[in-house]
């Protein structure tokens, strides 16, 4: 088997925000760094966040203190997020968080000069018993692409490598497991080459796209997920998938909860302000799972709008022309364009959409792969040589329900300490770890099934499938029998995937072998989700379960750890000890 | 940057430049003499002869002729740069884009004395 | 209705040709970008790129019945009268001026090229202090219309100059981002970013045609940059 390798230092798999961070970041300190991106870099999903990326800059409010952020951000998981991880990106942020204002981030700004921050949901000053914060850093309604641009040039800057349209297909590991980098795909001309490195950072995001409804690019399809899971790596709280109060009914397309943090409110058919029925104080800036949760109430007792009653209302035309002009011009284009709704004049229609994978591979602070020896169980071990950041990880500082505005600082906070961490590693010497012929004909053999493939079903029929089994079977409100139907489903699906016909097999830009591999990571995603759903026999943060309403401590204050070789559920310690601060303990969660 | 040894002002400010200021002088020449022709009335030899023999017209005229000169050179290298490139004529460009150029060139300097020799050599 | 899409594969074709498909939308007003997705359930060997569906990624640029556009946030019924009725057929071909790879895939390397030559990155000589470098909101104000770019391409491939010149006049595109750093108050390289745009080609090729501006899917107007622009090489060579 005869493949081109290419080698670098390190590898960076995904140019979003998170990738784009830590390639910056080992560029800068003059290793050999390669990112290769499926998409032109500024094309990936971070381009799409819009409200701000939170952090306690104490801009809004000179008294504003990361501690309270990490409290909210502790409360919002549910409380099985990692303490030491939320205290590091919390602590950390502010510093980040300029950075990227150095780098030249167009935030908007105060009177004062500084960086503008706005409300958002599940926000609060001093642990709570302060009233609603302000601790969101905006670029008007354009963060993410603000960010993402940014951290674009600086790369351009210092020199970071791109592969851009290349596509990581499979990991590529030696016989005791280390990974020694990954095989991609040229997608211009079809050519496929083994990177070797000797950290490979998985930057691969989110994989929304496994919903029939979801704010996610077409392009979140897991693929992070899926070689990691097709590796044998576990992964951890996959079942937590957030619900975005605003998704743009019918189009999917999201309006950022900076909407309400401008003082926007929903509405159900009557008019009726009815989050001040689900959560009196916090009201519509509730945490995320509490509203989408309130909105499908509503739907479901019948005071939903529409000729199909399926939908509730955003209502922002109190605000007036200039605030939504100068703030949420972003909104107000998507509205008229995915809505037919002018938000000056009318309520925009919405519904909770799919719209972030909390779960993901496990890392610690350093970005590091955690596994457990026993598959499910066991003790803890790291998988040398690979390294996950953003979506696509999960360190965990969002646990069971994301913050609004906490992605954008995950990304940035965590791709700078993976870049930081992976640089001191390269100083000091790091293994490269030697695959044998076999080894990278083993990741091949998937390449090799689609090119063999000559009948069987259609990948865009199977994708539609998968999603609308997971859109009926594992949404916002979950049940035992239902989700059971819903993982016998999937095993039928993976047979039929895996005799699926790829009919195109000519290689210059080929988007349909791309749909196809990605196809099997959404498969990979689907199952990992469904089985972990199942699994988690409670309800928290965004998993909740009608058989199961409450949350259970007893049994759940952990996180899951799902293993795919022998596709079982077992459970990890959240870590309770941040460095600095007391302990968070969990207490009932209320809005 | 990308340099042109034939761009008139070596640089693109002044080619542009060079090309406003002939452009608003030719076109307040246009109007002066369009008002002059409209409020003149009936309009023999002898006045015309007298009217282009002041020196203010000459130096009018001599203004005109440059400026029509340059306005030509910076519009038609323009077009010569845009439409005889290798995208256009491959290989053969570089060598027909400066027969082009010198045959603009030499047209314009045959104009230019000549409108002087008009101008100036009447009297 | 008809749906009429270019298509080239180098593998394959000698040359390209327009290719005919028949999509039922159900009367639907459809954007554009789920048009394509219904054609390639029928043909998956036609390609596109897309990723965000929402207009911000900049993925999808292409020419929709003559006028280049971002086939996602193009409704059908905005594309040309007739064509949402289906009297008339819709057509969809690669941007203009630059190499086709394949189908509606375009190189964009030359439109990369004159983005990266704007040094598009913010410069400053001063230490970085504690915090964010202070702006005014109305400092911060220069900048709107101008960061927005998504790098989508529709402008530079509908200008002419860009047509002809597409290595050496920079494009609408990166000259739009060559202000946005001129225009930020953060930025201390002016002089050195002027200097590169003086001469004949990189700026001054624009003649004003203000193709740009009529594409632009997020309603950005480069070619007032550009002004911008030329008065300040105008001041600073005077």
């Amino acid at each position: 088997m005869s493949i081109r390798t290419i080698t670098f230092d390190a590898i960076v798999v995904g140019g979003g925000g998170a990738g784009m961070r830590a390639s910056l970041q080992m560029a800068q300190s003059g290793f050999k760094t390669a990112l290769i991106s499926k998409v032109f870099p500024t094309r990936s999903h971070t381009v799409s966040a819009q409200g701000g990326i939170t952090c306690a800059i104490a801009s809004a409010d000179p008294n504003d203190d990361w501690r309270w952020h990490m409290y909210d951000t502790v409360k919002g998981s549910d409380y099985i997020g990692d303490q030491d991880a939320i205290e590091y990106m919390c602590n950390v942020g502010p510093e980040a968080v300029f950075e990227l204002d150095h780098m030249g981030l167009p935030f908007s700004r105060t009177e004062e000069g500084r960086i503008y921050q706005r409300p958002f949901g599940g926000q609060s000053k001093n642990f709570g018993e302060g009233g609603q914060a302000a601790r969101t850093c905006a670029a008007a309604d354009r963060t993410g692409h603000a960010l993402l641009h940014t951290l674009y040039q600086q790369n351009l800057k210092n020199g970071t490598q791109f592969y851009n349209e290349w596509y990581a297909s499979e990991l590529v590991k030696d016989d005791e497991g280390n990974v020694c980098g990954v095989i991609a795909i040229d997608i211009e001309s079809g050519e496929t080459v083994f990177f070797k490195a000797k950290a490979t950072v998985f930057a691969t995001g989110g994989a929304g796209r496994i919903y029939a409804s979801t704010t996610n690019a077409l392009i979140n399809t897991g693929d992070g997920v899926g070689m990691a899971l097709r590796a044998g790596l576990p992964v951890q709280d996959i079942e937590m998938w957030q619900f975005h109060p605003t998704g743009i009914a019918g189009a999917g397309t999201l309006v950022t909860e900076g909407c309400r943090g401008e003082g926007g409110y929903l509405i159900n058919k009557d008019g009726e302000r009815f989050m001040e029925r689900y959560a009196p104080n916090a009201k519509d800036l509730a945490s995320r799972d509490v509203v989408a949760r309130s909105m499908m109430m509503e739907i479901l007792d019948g005071r939903g709008a529409g000729p199909d009653g399926d939908h509730v209302f955003l209502k922002l035309d109190h605000l007036g022309e200039e605030v939504l002009h100068s703030r949420l011009p972003g909104i107000c284009e998507l509205a008229i364009t995915f809505a037919q709704t002018d938000p000056v004049k009318e309520p925009i229609p919405v519904v909770p959409t799919c719209h972030y994978m909390m779960g993901g591979i496990p890392t610690n602070v350093h970005g590091q792969a955690i596994k457990l020896s026993g598959g499910h169980e066991g003790e803890e071990q790291f998988v040398n040589g690979l390294f996950a950041v953003g979506e696509v990880a999960c360190v965990s500082v969002h646990g069971a329900n994301r913050l609004g505005g906490n992605s954008l600082l995950d990304l940035v906070v965590f791709g700078r300490a993976a870049g930081l961490y992976i640089e001191d590693q390269l100083r000091q010497g790091m293994t490269q770890y030697e695959p044998t012929d076999a080894n990278i004909d083993e990741a091949m053999a998937r390449l090799r099934r689609w090119d063999e493939s000559t009948s069987g079903e259609s990948i865009p029929a199977l994708r539609k499938e998968l999603q609308s089994v997971m859109q009926n079977h594992f949404g916002v409100f979950r049940k035992g029998d239902l989700m059971a139907e819903g993982v016998a489903k999937l095993a039928d699906l993976r047979e039929r995937i895996g005799k699926a016909h790829l009919d195109d097999k000519s290689k210059p830009f080929n988007t349909a072998r791309i749909e196809a591999l990605e196809l099997e990571n959404l498969l990979e995603v689907a199952e990992a989700t469904a089985i972990a759903a199942e699994g988690r026999t409670e309800s928290r943060g965004a998993h909740s379960r009608y058989d199961f309403p409450d949350r259970d401590d007893e049994n759940w204050l952990c996180h899951s750890i799902f293993d795919p070789k022998a596709k079982k559920l077992g459970k990890r310690d959240v870590n309770f000890k941040p460095k600095t601060v007391d302990t968070f303990q969990p207490k009932a969660r209320t809005y | 940057m990308v340099t042109s040894v034939t761009s008139l002002g070596r640089n693109g400010l002044y080619d542009w430049l060079i090309q406003r200021v002939s452009a608003a002088i030719i076109g307040v020449y246009m109007i002066g003499m369009l008002g002059y022709l409209m409020l003149s009335g009936d309009l023999d030899y002898g006045s015309w002869k007298a009217l282009m023999s002041s020196v203010c017209m000459q130096i009018a005229n001599t203004l005109l002729v440059v400026s029509v000169a340059a306005h030509t050179w910076v519009g038609l290298w323009g077009v010569t740069t845009d439409y005889l490139t290798g995208m256009t004529l491959g290989k053969a460009a570089t060598g027909v884009r400066l027969i082009a150029q010198l045959a603009i060139a030499l047209a314009l300097v045959v104009y230019l004395l000549w409108g002087l020799v008009v101008i100036w050599g009447g009297a | 209705m008809k749906v009429s899409i270019y298509r080239y594969n180098p593998e394959t074709d000698r040359e390209p040709s327009m290719k005919e498909y028949e999509v039922d939308t159900q009367g639907k007003d459809l954007m554009v970008l789920d048009i394509l997705a219904l054609v390639k359930e029928q043909d998956s060997s036609m390609s596109y790129r897309r990723s965000c569906r929402e207009g911000v990624c900049g993925s999808d640029g292409m020419n929709i019945n003559g006028k280049n556009g971002l086939a996602c946030i193009t409704p059908l019924s905005q594309v040309a009268p007739g064509v949402l009725e289906g009297k008339k057929p819709l057509i969809l071909r690669p941007l203009p001026g630059l190499p086709v790879i394949r189908d509606l895939v375009v190189d964009m390397g030359m439109f990369y090229n004159q983005y990266e030559k704007v040094q598009p990155f913010l410069q400053n000589t001063s230490p970085a202090p504690a915090i964010e470098r202070l702006q005014t909101p109305e400092d911060r104000a220069k900048l709107d219309g101008l960061y927005e770019c998504i790098l989508c391409a529709c402008c530079s491939t509908s200008c002419p100059s860009f047509w002809w010149n597409p290595d050496k006049f920079l494009g609408p595109a990166a000259l739009l981002q060559s202000y946005r750093f001129l225009a930020d108050s953060r930025d201390t390289a002016t002089e050195e970013r002027l200097s590169k745009l003086d001469d004949p080609f990189s700026l001054f090729r624009c003649h004003g045609i203000m193709n740009c501006v009529s594409v632009c899917p997020k309603g950005l107007n480069p070619t007032r940059a550009i002004g911008h622009i030329r008065s300040m090489l105008l001041e600073r060579g005077i």
